[in-house]
Formats: structure tokens, C-alpha cells, sequence
């Protein structure tokens, strides 16, 4: 694309105000944890320079890999079910085969915009043992009713809130990559005799990578950021959902109930880490499937 | 129309039967919730959870929940309001300009700052705002309403999409023909490229109010003052007041727990309905770049 250098000043201009606010509420509190992660703040001595002992502890903290682990698989178990399920959609609203499509649409993508604390609430009242829906439902169809929140269900559970709430936002941006794609080929396809099935397989799902790696990409950074479901259903699983379920709710519980920001701060940024970590893995795996896929 | 693209669109009633049932799925829990807002706290638990009882209680409710704590619930949605409004206007336009002036124009370190600024999609928001916590409160910004607003206003995937955007919706000899008709850079931008980018920041708008409607984390370690908090802090504060097992619950509030919930989801769901085609329309420049 052609640009002329001597406009360049103002293309600073544009981006002056973004990198200003992006300086102030994203890298000044990251130098500034960071610079915290190095301290330790004790009741007799006060502040003092550690070094890398906040990371070494956090490295031996059964606590903070428990809810680490537990949120990996949580990925493994939640991501692949609800990118399935938002591919699939995506295909047969596209495929135009479906009656009133714009109303399947917009029903499976409304969840998106109930907040996290409300499907949090609503889906407690749902798993309700005795009283709740599903209770009710499974009292009627005289099957055994499921404690959805004790135990090892409790995960799950939670799994199915974040799958409601997301499936219908991964769905429509698979739909609108699928919309934007030229219809030239499918037609060719079908004059060959393609069936639908076909169609989806062989031609618009290669086509669908660079949206399906995005969704994935959306998804690790929301799994491993996990907080506000279990968090809010802490007082009907207490003890399940201890104060180190996931890293975030560990760092928030020894940010504000321990007083600990220094420890606080280093929960963050191992998290941040292994967020990078896991996110440039997805980018690896994306990369060889498609190299794979080229050559083939 | 070809002849084999209608045999494709042969209407399926299996197909469309089978994706009822699945939207089912997504719609019963809502039901569920506008149903109950009829209901005191002793027929949420003794009725079918989707039927009426026989008496409604409905105004009942909508009374308790705008009088409860002296009527803190409509600090709350005027709250999540102004967050909403001033945070997703200000961080589209910011990533509107932005992205504007990464596809536009040739700068000095325009690659670093443009692969920085793609990177911070990666930094999780919530690991994030304890930091940015530890930060304002060093500056006094904790407890007042900036600590929500000024974090809103960075929107990386915003200026991702606008960028994209900008690239096809604003033609480089436009801006040529602008500029011999002796048009300033500003000038060009706010009178003509900036219609032309309406779509792309209409998306950015919808992405940016969803997810601060939606934010918890930030706010719950923000704000102590309930008259500063959103909708969903103060919910979810009454929430577990009105279930938590033992001492100092009262959960005879249960039933106005819902009927606000079920009120803070009005103005979203009616957002979505009227500017559903923006998702789409945005998204689809967003989706198909690696």
C-alpha cells in the first residue's frame, strides 16, 4: 500500500492517544507489580528486597499449581466441547438449510449478553438440589438427580455455565468468517456433485483456520482467568471452591483477605506466564496442523 | 440463481427440529429467570421452575428490588451506565484512531508498537487488574469512578479490527484527493474517513460495552463504596447475602435477587437485537487475517 512519509507525523498523532492510556493502565502496572514481585513485606522488619524468593515460593506452592492444574483441565475439557459445538453451529446456519435461521441465531448468541455473576446466580438456582430445575426435571423422568455442585461435578458444572455463556459468541465469529468467504467455490463443488457435508468438510472448514485459531486463542486467555463463576457459587460448594480453586481467585484471595500484594503480584505474573506459554503452544500446534495440511 | 445452489438451499426440517432443541438449551435458563421474577422466595422452591404460581408477584418484587438498601439498585444501573457508555465510546474511538493511523500512515517504530499492542491481547485482564489496582491506589484513583473508566478505554482487539477495517473501507486516493483539496490530516479523519470506519466502530462499541457491562473482577476490587459499584458487584453482593448458610443472610431477598437480575439483562439483550448485524459485519475483517 502506498503511504507518503511526510504524512507520518500524523499517523503518530492517531495512535498517541491509545499508546498514552495503554502506558498508564497497562505497563505502568506491570513494571510496577513487577518491581513489587521482588519484595516481601513482614511484620517485623518491614519492606525488604528479596530477590526471586516471592517466585521460588510460588514454584513450591502446592496451592497455586493445584488451581493452575485445575484450570489446564478445565481448558482440555471445556474449549474442544464448546468450539465443537460453536463450529457446527456455524456450518448449518450457513449451510442454508435451516428454517428461520436469523431466530436460531440470535437464541443460541444471546447467553453472550448475560453477564458471568447473572448466568452465575441463574444456573445456581438451576442446580439446586430438591428444588432446582434440573432437580425438578430429573424427580419427574424418575432418574437419579445429580449434586451438580459437590465434588468432582462441581467442575463440570461450572463448564457447562462458561459453554452456555460463550458457545453463541465463538459461533458468530466462525459465521461471519463463513459469510465472508467467496461462494464461487461452493458452487463449483456442488456442480461436482458435492453434498453439504462435503462442502463443510473439505472446503469451508480449511478455510475456517485463521477464525477457529482465534476463537482458541479467545478461549486459553479465558480459561485460565477463570473467576467470577466459581467465585460467585463459593457459598453453595464451600468446600470444593476453596480460596485457591483457580490461580486468580488464589491471587485475589491473597491480595485482599491475606493482605499480601507482594505474593499477590507474583501470583499475577506467573499466571501471565503461563498464559503466554500455553497461548504461543496453541500457536505452534496451529502452525504444524496447517504446514500438515498444505502438504497434504 | 444456479440451479445447484437451490438444490443446496433445499430447506431441512430434521436439521431445523434438531437446532430448536439445541437453541432450547440457551433459551430455558433465561425463561427460567423471567418466570421466577413472578414469584415470592418460598415459590421459587415449591413451584415448577417453569410455570407460574397462582399469585404474581411480580410488582412485588420490582418494588423490593429499587427500595432494598434505599434503593442502591438504581445507583447501580445508573453506574453501569455511565461506565458502559463513557468506557466503549472512549475506547472506540481511541482504537478507532489508532487503528486508523496503523493502517494509514508510515511512522518511525510503527511494526514494534503495532506487534506490543497485538501481544497485550494475550495479557489476561483479570491477572491484570490487581496490578492496576496496586497502581492506582499508590495515585488515589482507587474508589472513584476512573479506576473503572480509564482501564476501558484500551481496547488492543479494537484497534486489531479497526485497523483490518480501515485498510478496506478507506481508500489510500481518497485520502490523495482530500489532501490536494487542502484538507488537514485531523480534518480528513473526523469529516470523511470516520463515516466511512462507522460500521468497524459500532463493532468495537458492542465489544467494548458487553465486556464492561459484564466486568466483575475490576470493580469488586476497585470500588467499597455500593453508590460507585455496577450492577454486578451489587448483585452479586446481595446474591450471596441471600444463600449464604448460617449467620447474617437473609434470604427472604432471594426472590428480588432475581427479579434484579433479570432487570439488568433488559437493556443488553435489547442492544443485541437491534445491532445484531454489526457482530457480523465486524467480526468477519477480524476472523479471516492471521
Amino acid at each position: 500500500m502506498a503511504k507518503r512519509s511526510r504524512h507520518g507525523k500524523a499517523g503518530l498523532l492517531f495512535v498517541a492517544p491509545f499508546m498514552v492510556v495503554f502506558v498508564l493502565t497497562l505497563v505502568v502496572p506491570l513494571v510496577y507489580s513487577g518491581y513489587l514481585s521482588f519484595f516481601r513485606n513482614r511484620l517485623v522488619g518491614g519492606i525488604s528486597f528479596v530477590g526471586t524468593k516471592n517466585y521460588i515460593q510460588a514454584f513450591h506452592d502446592h496451592a497455586f499449581w493445584s488451581g493452575l492444574e485445575r484450570v489446564v483441565g478445565f481448558f482440555f475439557i471445556q474449549v474442544p466441547f464448546m468450539l465443537a459445538a460453536a463450529l457446527i453451529f456455524a456450518l448449518v446456519i450457513d449451510s442454508g438449510k435451516l428454517r428461520f435461521p436469523k431466530l436460531i441465531r440470535i437464541l443460541i448468541f444471546i447467553p453472550y449478553a448475560v453477564p458471568a455473576v447473572i448466568a452465575a446466580i441463574m444456573w445456581g438456582y438451576l442446580y439446586g438440589p430438591n428444588f432446582g430445575l434440573l432437580a425438578q426435571i430429573s424427580r419427574y423422568l424418575h432418574t437419579p438427580s445429580i449434586h451438580f455442585l459437590n465434588g468432582w461435578m462441581t467442575l463440570p458444572s461450572i463448564a457447562n455455565i462458561v459453554t452456555w455463556e460463550y458457545v453463541g459468541y465463538n459461533m458468530i465469529i466462525m459465521y461471519a468468517a463463513l459469510k465472508s468467504f467467496s461462494t464461487d467455490l461452493y458452487e463449483a463443488a456442488s456442480m461436482d456433485g458435492a453434498n453439504g457435508f462435503q462442502l463443510a468438510w473439505h472446503i469451508k472448514i480449511p478455510q475456517l483456520r485463521p477464525a477457529i485459531f482465534l476463537c482458541l486463542i479467545f478461549s486459553v486467555i479465558g480459561s485460565f482467568q477463570l473467576f467470577t463463576e466459581p467465585y460467585q457459587m463459593t457459598p453453595l460448594s464451600p468446600a470444593v471452591l476453596n480460596n485457591s480453586f483457580t490461580p486468580n481467585i488464589y491471587a485475589y484471595d491473597e491480595a485482599f483477605v491475606s493482605q499480601n500484594i507482594n505474593y499477590a503480584a507474583t501470583i499475577s505474573f506467573m499466571l501471565g506466564f503461563a498464559v503466554l506459554i500455553a497461548a504461543s503452544f496453541v500457536g505452534l500446534v496451529s502452525r504444524q496442523s496447517r504446514k500438515r495440511a498444505v502438504n497434504v | 440463481m444456479f440451479k445447484a445452489q437451490k438444490q443446496i438451499n433445499k430447506k431441512s426440517n430434521l436439521l431445523t427440529l434438531v437446532m430448536l432443541c439445541c437453541a432450547a438449551y440457551f433459551l430455558l435458563p433465561l425463561i427460567w429467570l423471567f418466570i421466577t421474577t413472578t414469584k415470592d422466595t418460598t415459590g421459587i422452591y415449591s413451584s415448577f421452575g417453569l410455570w407460574f404460581t397462582k399469585v404474581n408477584h411480580l410488582v412485588a418484587n420490582v418494588k423490593e428490588v429499587f427500595s432494598l438498601d434505599d434503593g442502591l439498585y438504581l445507583h447501580w444501573m445508573v453506574n453501569t451506565t455511565i461506565y458502559a457508555v463513557v468506557g466503549a465510546t472512549g475506547a472506540a474511538l481511541i482504537a478507532t484512531a489508532a487503528g486508523y493511523g496503523f493502517s494509514k500512515y508510515d511512522f518511525g517504530l510503527k511494526k514494534p508498537l503495532f506487534a506490543v499492542v497485538l501481544g497485550s491481547v494475550m495479557i489476561p485482564m483479570t491477572a491484570l487488574a490487581i496490578p492496576t489496582f496496586l497502581v492506582f491506589s499508590k495515585i488515589h484513583l482507587v474508589n472513584t469512578r476512573w479506576a473503572i473508566i480509564l482501564p476501558s478505554l484500551i481496547s488492543p482487539i479494537g484497534v486489531y479490527l479497526m485497523r483490518v477495517y480501515s485498510d478496506t473501507a478507506v481508500s489510500q486516493n481518497l485520502l490523495e484527493a482530500a489532501r490536494i483539496d487542502g484538507l488537514g490530516e485531523l480534518r480528513i479523519f473526523f469529516s470523511i474517513s470516520l463515516r466511512l470506519l462507522m460500521p468497524g466502530f459500532i463493532t468495537v462499541v458492542l465489544l467494548s460495552i458487553v465486556s464492561i457491562w459484564n466486568n466483575y473482577f475490576l470493580p469488586l476490587i476497585m470500588l467499597n463504596s455500593p453508590d460507585l459499584q455496577p450492577l454486578t458487584v451489587g448483585l452479586s453482593g446481595w446474591a450471596q447475602s441471600s444463600i449464604a448458610g448460617g449467620g447474617g443472610g437473609d434470604s427472604s431477598i432471594q426472590a428480588a435477587v432475581i427479579t434484579g437480575s433479570a432487570i439488568s439483562l433488559i437493556p443488553l439483550i435489547i442492544i443485541f437485537l437491534i445491532l445484531q448485524r454489526f457482530w457480523e459485519n465486524g467480526l468477519s475483517a477480524g476472523s479471516n487475517k492471521e
